[in-house]
């Protein structure tokens, strides 16, 4: 009976690695036709599980049954025969290759002489594209396609290989608002077509929205099974993390004080040498928090970058407290009283084949008492390493252990241990909870507002416009790299911010200019 | 972690004893007799006190020349150019020998730092051409090894020498030969360099392990982007890590230069030295301990390679074919590495 209702069944699955046990006997069993949600704080174990379900990593004890059949994965081959597919938290894609060629890798079609028949395969992906509504073209180059197209390119991989079972591991984590809707699309037309999908997500509105159940895991540990539509989200919250959690940040009334970041009339190229910012003004406080809300690609990025030092500007001028900061080098930003929490976790914000250690001082290692005379000082470095670690709450081993070898919310909560300890003038905060569990974000959001409180100035940009409307004193909505307005959180609403970041309004709210 | 680390030492001996294994093999196919083989080999690294001063001193550059190697590697860079940098090393030393007229205290360390910075000098170059342009460094090491053979040459023949293919010897002034280490073991060539050596894997352990600067230069290796953020020079790094292993190679060039021979030669081909720096720092995991080790048993090897034709028989060329072996073997560690974990898993 059980074997008949289960596609997958996951019994007592243990995964142990050095010094710590991933998954301690959990069982998670997804039924034929269902979205199914794996919910658990950031180290949990859900990558982890999935990967052993994937055939990536072996379980030191458990079975696992498909279609009530017990198999033995040994690896991702054995997987994909057996009818699963996985879609990567980070993408795994070759660049300089067609979408096609991406796609195919590994399991070519070929004509009578041996040679790779292309026009099959794009046909084929053509169809597969049309039927599940993926709109993906299958003879562009991946380095040219958007995130989202590369998502969907990762799904065709699997469906072209005859997956019955999707595993998505956090792929809304990447995807603006836009893209999460489409991809909610994509999802119920798998669903139609007979498939079934085990999705991984911290955002507990994506589980009510689309999921049937949810099972929950904490610190490696099964918690439970349970039918979304007799839950709600702070159940499901306050199962995974084991006690309340708030979802409104509450904060005093910020108390603006002397202009810290001053940018006026500043103008960026981006990688191809296109404008996109574009005569942009602003002006960060000490004491508040700015927000900036934008569609993904209006100039944000280029625009942090250029603050940092990590782009240059064309023309226009940074000030930060009074100091002309434009066109300086990175460390001269640092050191002037910048802190950046990047976007890109894995490109800026960490060395992965370091330490978590040794990454806890990468803007500081040349100072005391991180080093003296060019000699480190591998004590302090440790010591300061552990503060964090215990203060941020990072889950790892220990301080010796390599960034790569952490979940992805631990290396996020490192990185923002590491920025907001050096406690800066102005703190950048770029998707600072993106890949994060409800817990850290509550945690996170609250340290904001604590440095906003100690007198700090805080710029953060994200795509989510919940958390610019939580923890903002101040949005400044970008559009066509400029500021186009600037509202208050309390007066304004989702939908006028919308619009404002469509462009639409942008002439009438024209208040380009911070308040000078 | 642990694991990796009794890995790293176990793939590098289990890749020896396999490429003996399989020379063996070779010499029962080539109808000899490998335990005289063998036996002679051990003769002639480790027979007498002679013969052990003469690995040590073989041994010495091949330290040199592997740090060279690793030391890049280590920062993410390829320095497939350690030949032409021992080579322009060695001119630079038998050059300031032979020029100059100053004390031992100020004549020796000079020549020296001769050789280093024309090493340097040599790495240099692809460093930059690397930092700023992108050109690939094993492309422009490998042209700059051709570049520093035949410059040298044509400066032995019209420089140094009046059209001859040997200068004469260097002062003594300038002479890392060791009377001291001349006499304990009967007259081999063995010098004071093989210490410098030995400090140079100290050096370039601390500067990796210690300092910020080896902080810098493997967070630049490993991720540039990061490095940027986090306000690191990426140009400047990539140089300084070509300049330094160009320097540890162009010690080496000194060792030859100033201790082994005295001079400097016109040469028909490479002196491989560089070549087999990268076998070294290969098979020594690229650490400076590791490295120290590997050498040694290229030193003993190459040493013994030469008692074995008369010993037993043996052409050198198997010697040649048995180093590759171990190469080969170190190369495809991933094999081992594979059959290690099977035996731990059905072992448990
Ligand atoms: N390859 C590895 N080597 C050592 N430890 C690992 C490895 N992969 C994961 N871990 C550890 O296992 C635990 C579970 O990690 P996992 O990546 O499964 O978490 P997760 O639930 O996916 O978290 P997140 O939401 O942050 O992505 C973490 O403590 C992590 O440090
Ligand atoms: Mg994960």
């Amino acid at each position: 009976m059980r074997g008949l209702e289960y596609v997958i069944e996951m019994l007592d699955i243990r995964k142990e690695f050095p010094g710590i046990v991933a998954n301690d006997n959990i069982t998670i069993q997804l039924k034929k036709g269902e979205i199914h949600a794996l919910l658990g704080e950031n180290g949990a174990g859900k990558s982890t599980l999935m990967n052993v379900l994937f055939g990536l990593y072996q379980p030191e004890k458990g079975e696992i049954r498909v279609n009530g059949e017990k198999v033995n994965i040994t690896n991702p081959n054995i997987a994909n025969e057996l009818g699963i597919g996985m879609v990567h938290q980070h993408f795994m894609l070759v660049e300089p290759f067609t979408v096609t060629q991406n796609i195919i890798l590994g399991k070519e079609p070929k004509t009578k002489t041996g040679k790779i028949n292309i026009k099959k395969a794009e046909k084929e992906i053509q169809e597969l594209s049309d039927r599940y509504g993926l709109k993906v073209d299958p003879t562009a180059k991946i380095s040219d396609i958007s995130v989202g197209m590369q998502q969907r390119v990762e799904i065709l991989k699997t469906l072209y290989r005859g997956a019955e079972v999707l595993i998505f591991d956090e792929p809304t984590a990447v995807l603006t608002p836009q893209e999460i809707h489409e991809l909610i699309g994509i999802m119920r037309s798998l669903i139609k077509e007979g498939k079934s999908i085990i999705l991984i997500t911290h955002k507990l509105k994506e589980i009510m929205e689309v999921c049937d159940r949810c099972t929950v895991i904490r610190k490696g540990k099964g918690i439970g099974t349970v039918e979304v539509a007799e839950t709600n989200v702070s159940e499901l919250a306050s199962l995974m993390v084991g006690r309340e959690i708030s979802f409104k940040t509450d904060k005093a009334e910020a108390q603006p004080q002397e202009v810290v970041l001053n940018i006026s009339d500043l103008h960026v190229k981006d990688t191809r040498k296109v404008d996109i910012v574009k005569g942009l003004n602003l002006d960060v406080r000490a004491g508040e928090i700015v927000g900036i809300a934008g569609v993904d690609g209006n100039g944000q990025s280029e625009l942090i970058e250029a603050i940092t030092g990590l782009r240059k500007s064309e023309s226009g001028h940074i000030k930060l407290k009074n100091k002309d900061i434009t066109n300086k080098k990175p460390r001269k930003v640092t050191e002037s009283g910048i802190g950046h929490i990047p976007q890109d976790r894995h490109k800026y914000g960490l060395v992965l084949d370091y330490s978590i250690g040794d990454n806890m001082v990468l803007q500081t290692y040349y100072q005391k008492p991180y080093s003296k005379q060019t000699v480190l000082n591998q004590k302090a470095i440790s010591k300061k390493a552990k503060e964090l670690i215990a203060e941020y709450d990072v889950r790892t081993p220990s301080e010796h252990t390599m960034a790569r070898a952490l979940s992805g919310g631990n290396q996020q909560k490192a990185i923002i241990g590491r920025e907001v300890d050096r406690s800066p003038d102005l703190l950048i905060a770029a998707q600072p909870t993106r890949g994060l569990d409800v817990g850290a974000i509550e945690f996170i959001h609250r340290r904001l507002i604590e440095e906003r409180d100690k007198g700090k100035a805080v710029l953060l940009v994200s795509f989510e416009l919940d958390e610019i409307m939580d923890v903002s004193d101040r949005i400044a909505v970008m559009f066509d790299g400029k500021i186009v307005a600037n509202v208050k959180p309390e007066t304004t609403n989702e939908q006028e911010l919308g619009l404002l970041m469509a462009g639409s309004q942008a002439e009438k709210a024209g208040g380009a200019h911070g308040e000078k | 972690m642990a694991r990796n680390r009794i890995f790293n030492i176990l793939i590098p001996i289990i890749s020896v004893l396999l490429g003996l294994i399989a020379g063996a093999i070779i010499m029962l196919i080539s109808g000899h007799n490998p335990i005289e083989g063998y036996r002679a080999l051990w003769n002639g690294a480790f027979g007498d006190a002679f013969t052990l001063g003469e690995t040590a001193r073989r041994t010495t550059p091949l330290i040199l020349t592997g740090l060279a190697v690793a030391f890049a590697f280590r920062t993410g860079l390829f320095n497939i150019g350690a030949e032409g940098q021992v080579i322009v090393g060695w001119l630079a030393a038998v050059w300031v020998g032979l020029a100059i007229d100053a004390p031992m205290y100020i004549h020796l360390p000079l020549a020296i730092a001769a050789a280093a910075l024309a090493g340097a000098i040599w790495g240099f170059v692809p460093g930059i051409l690397k930092a700023k342009l992108g050109v690939h460094e094993v492309i422009v090491t490998i042209m700059m090894n051709y570049i520093a053979l035949f410059i040298t040459n044509e400066i032995i023949r019209n420089v140094l020498t009046d059209h001859t293919t040997t200068t004469e010897a260097i002062a003594p002034t300038a002479s890392l030969a060791s009377e001291w280490l001349q006499g304990i073991t009967y007259f081999s060539r063995l010098h004071y360099g093989f210490l410098i050596a030995l400090f140079a894997a100290a050096v370039m352990w601390f500067l990796i392990q210690r300092t910020t600067i080896g902080y810098e230069l493997k967070a630049v290796g490993f991720n540039q982007h990061a490095s940027k953020y986090a306000g690191m020079n990426v140009s400047k790094n990539i140089i300084l890590s070509m300049a330094i292993a160009g320097a540890f190679a162009g010690l080496a060039g000194a060792m030859e230069g100033l201790g082994t021979y005295g001079t400097i030669s016109v040469m028909s081909g490479f002196t491989n030295l560089g070549f087999d720096g990268i076998a070294v720092a290969l098979l020594g995991a690229n650490t400076a301990f590791g490295v120290v080790l590997a050498a040694i048993l290229f030193g003993v090897l190459k040493e013994g390679a030469g008692e074995m034709p008369t010993g037993a028989g043996v052409p050198t060329e198997l010697v040649d074919i048995i180093i590759a072996l171990i190469i080969f073997f170190v190369a495809s560690s991933y094999i081992i590495r594979w059959a290690l974990i099977r035996f731990k898993k059905e072992g448990k």
